[in-house]
């Protein structure tokens, strides 16, 4: 049978999209990913390959294993709720953008060489960035550039290290890479380091997501930084530096998510969280952390989209989503609480929930690594996690004191797309066999035994326990209108201050000068004018006018002279 | 659903908080209690200290709210600190 690309099916809807209206736009946009869903499950095998030759060279479209698949039926289930989510917007090119983004996404993950890898990269670039855009602010349009330019530099780099990687290998597949490729490795590892937010190169991230339009936001959410994790899973396994890198974006967005005012922002930065336990488990590189690794990708995708999509629909209704003014919409929307609450309790690993299931085995690879010290910050981190995502979100929007605003329950087609999120969460908690049969690499795991249940139920209850008391004691930092300074404002602040200082200095070092060389001339002119020079008709007067007149002439009876060939 | 006068909610019942709160307490004590009563596999030494976990995730959630209360002190910016 013929091995068909399945990011062609998306981009082919996306065609179709443009020319679409009404009911006709929203059959296509719910069907393709469970058709595509259904192709990847029943049509593409472990091992099915295809290539197209442009120009003498192979690109290596589809290369299907059970890494990729899985990323490939985690991007279907994604995009498909994410479309019931933003079935009701009429705005074709939030529709567009997120179906080539899914699509890119797709066509990301079963790239075969690093130049469709490159591609890829560049499309889901460009195609997320108009589901920021299309919020239509000020500040969407300058944030969607600023997160255009990180998304872009990193497939410029991304393309940099592939052809030197060819270069110095010959190859350009995209298999293991690792640091030993020398610069190649380097670059390809920064790029794919850009795309997942490492520490220092995640504020597109921060600044980017909160700006995104309701819906645009879960589709942000599911793709980009997933597809980088499937990238580093692929090319970096087993590479030490990426403990460092996992555990460090676990532990320091917690701190910023306490004291952040905007909710989806709190989100963002516990995505990096999330995205940490993922970049560690790829870092120990055996085979039960890469499980975890991937696995907590699958689970994350879906509870954070939850996540996303209860704030985002509080943001619909209300038309704020910062934590100062929200609280006691428990009682006007007591569906989208319920959803909500569920994905908290599944990001903060609860038993029977999805992140336990997937969290655990990154912390047990830790364990039996003897990454003790290591393990136990990713406690803190876990600890932590459960603290801001996934406490204070709920509790500040929906219970807290009473704001007093009366809202309506989240349109219907909100709460189906956050329903099935819910009832993911719970299956793959309950019954996480089917999410392990998927995994890539053979291990034998079970999560649910006594003392990791009875562990994991201590460490939260008591991280709520302490929750509680600080906020009896009245300790609880208050929710504050303000932002909190974060690495964009080196870009944001210091580099244009330092622009403008500059040209603050030299604008007045042009001055300062005028003045002392303006003095000086003035005095040679007296000087001159006084002199027997003067007289002369050249010198009379600021002589520009006079000189630009003479040269025009000298240069007029030039062209005359070559016109006429008589300079020969 | 809000057409009526508004109704009493759950949580606007003091007496609801407090029953909750002191049945989350009493889960807490039973926590800490079944650590005694339940032998866990020990991975590292200090899971031998009893109810590490329930320790351990009372003071990283307290260190954490300190440290951020304090990080509040250098990074916190009015709202329009970017002007946009």
């Amino acid at each position: 049978m013929i091995e068909l690309p399945p990011f062609l099916i998306f981009f082919a809807a996306a065609l179709a999209v443009v020319f679409t209206r009404g009911l006709t736009r929203q059959v296509i946009l719910l069907i393709t990913p469970v058709l595509t869903g259904l192709y990847l499950w029943f049509g593409v095998e472990s091992g099915a390959h295809a290539a197209v030759s442009i120009m003498s060279h192979e690109l290596i479209v589809l290369r299907a294993d059970k890494l990729s698949l899985l990323f490939g039926y985690l991007f279907c289930i994604a995009s498909l709720i994410a479309s019931i989510f933003a079935i009701h917007v009429k705005d074709t090119k939030q529709h567009v953008a997120g179906v080539i983004y899914a699509g890119s996404a797709l066509g990301a993950v079963f790239s075969g060489d690093l130049i469709t890898l490159f591609i890829f990269w560049e499309l889901l670039a460009v195609s997320s960035v108009f589901l920021i855009w299309a919020r239509g602010t000020e500040r969407a349009l300058k944030a969607g550039m600023r997160y255009l330019v990180f998304q872009v530099l990193s497939g410029v780099i991304l393309l940099a290290g592939a052809l030197i990687y060819f270069h110095d290998t010959g190859s350009l597949a995209f298999d293991h890479i690792g640091l030993d490729a020398g610069l190649a490795g380097w670059l390809i590892l920064l790029a794919f380091g850009i795309k997942s937010a490492f520490p220092f190169l995640h504020s597109w991230l921060t600044d980017g997501y909160p700006e995104a339009t309701v819906t645009g936001t879960v589709f942000l959410s599911a793709f980009t930084t997933k597809v980088a994790v499937y990238a580093l899973a692929r090319g970096f396994a087993g590479e030490e530096i990426l403990v460092y890198i996992g555990v460090t974006m676990a532990c320091f967005p917690i701190f910023y998510a306490v004291i952040e005012n905007d909710l989806r922002k709190v989100l963002a930065y516990s995505l990096i969280n999330q995205v940490g336990f993922m970049v560690t488990g790829i870092g120990i590189g055996t085979a039960l952390a890469l499980n975890g690794a991937v696995a907590h990708a699958f689970s994350d995708v879906i509870f954070k989209g939850l996540l996303f999509m209860s704030m985002g629909a509080v943001l619909y209704r209300v038309g704020n989503i910062n934590g100062s003014d929200l609280g006691g919409l428990y009682k006007s929307m007591p569906k989208t609480t319920a959803l909500c609450v569920i994905g908290a309790l599944s990001i903060s690993a609860f038993p029977l929930f999805s992140g336990f299931v997937s969290k655990s085995m990154v912390m047990t690879a830790l364990m039996v690594e003897n990454y003790g010290y290591l393990w136990l910050l990713m406690l803190f981190a876990s600890a932590g996690v459960f603290h801001h995502a996934g406490i204070k979100i709920p509790y500040f929007a929906f219970f807290a004191h009473d704001s007093g605003i009366r809202t309506q329950e989240a349109p219907r087609n909100m709460l189906i797309a956050m329903s099935i999120a819910a009832l993911l969460c719970i299956f793959i908690g309950v019954q996480p066999q089917y999410l392990y049969a998927l995994l890539p690499w053979e291990v034998d795991y079970w999560p649910y035994d006594v003392t990791h249940v009875l562990a994991q139920l201590q460490l939260l209850l008591f991280s709520a326990l302490a929750f509680v008391w600080l906020n009896q004691k009245g300790m609880y930092p208050p929710e504050l209108r303000s932002v909190n300074l974060d690495m964009e404002w080196f870009y944001r602040k210091l580099i244009p201050i330092g622009a403008q200082r500059s040209l603050t200095m030299l604008s007045s070092a042009k001055d300062s000068a005028l003045t002392v060389l303006g003095g000086k001339i003035q005095g040679i002119q007296i000087q001159f004018s006084k002199s027997s020079l003067a007289k002369y008709h050249l010198s009379e007067s600021w002589p520009t006018g006079s000189m630009v007149f003479w040269i025009a002439a000298i240069l007029a009876a030039f062209m005359l002279l070559e016109i006429f060939e008589l300079g020969n | 659903m809000e057409n009526e006068q508004e109704k009493v909610h759950f949580f606007d019942r003091p007496e609801n908080i407090r029953r909750m709160l002191k049945g989350f307490y009493a889960l807490c004590i039973l926590l800490v209690l079944l650590d005694f009563v339940v032998h866990r596999h020990i991975g590292f030494g200090w899971e031998k200290i009893p109810a590490f976990y329930a320790i351990y995730g009372f003071i990283a959630c307290v260190v954490l709210v300190v440290l951020a209360k304090i990080m509040r002190k250098y990074v916190m910016r009015k709202e329009d600190y970017y002007n946009d």
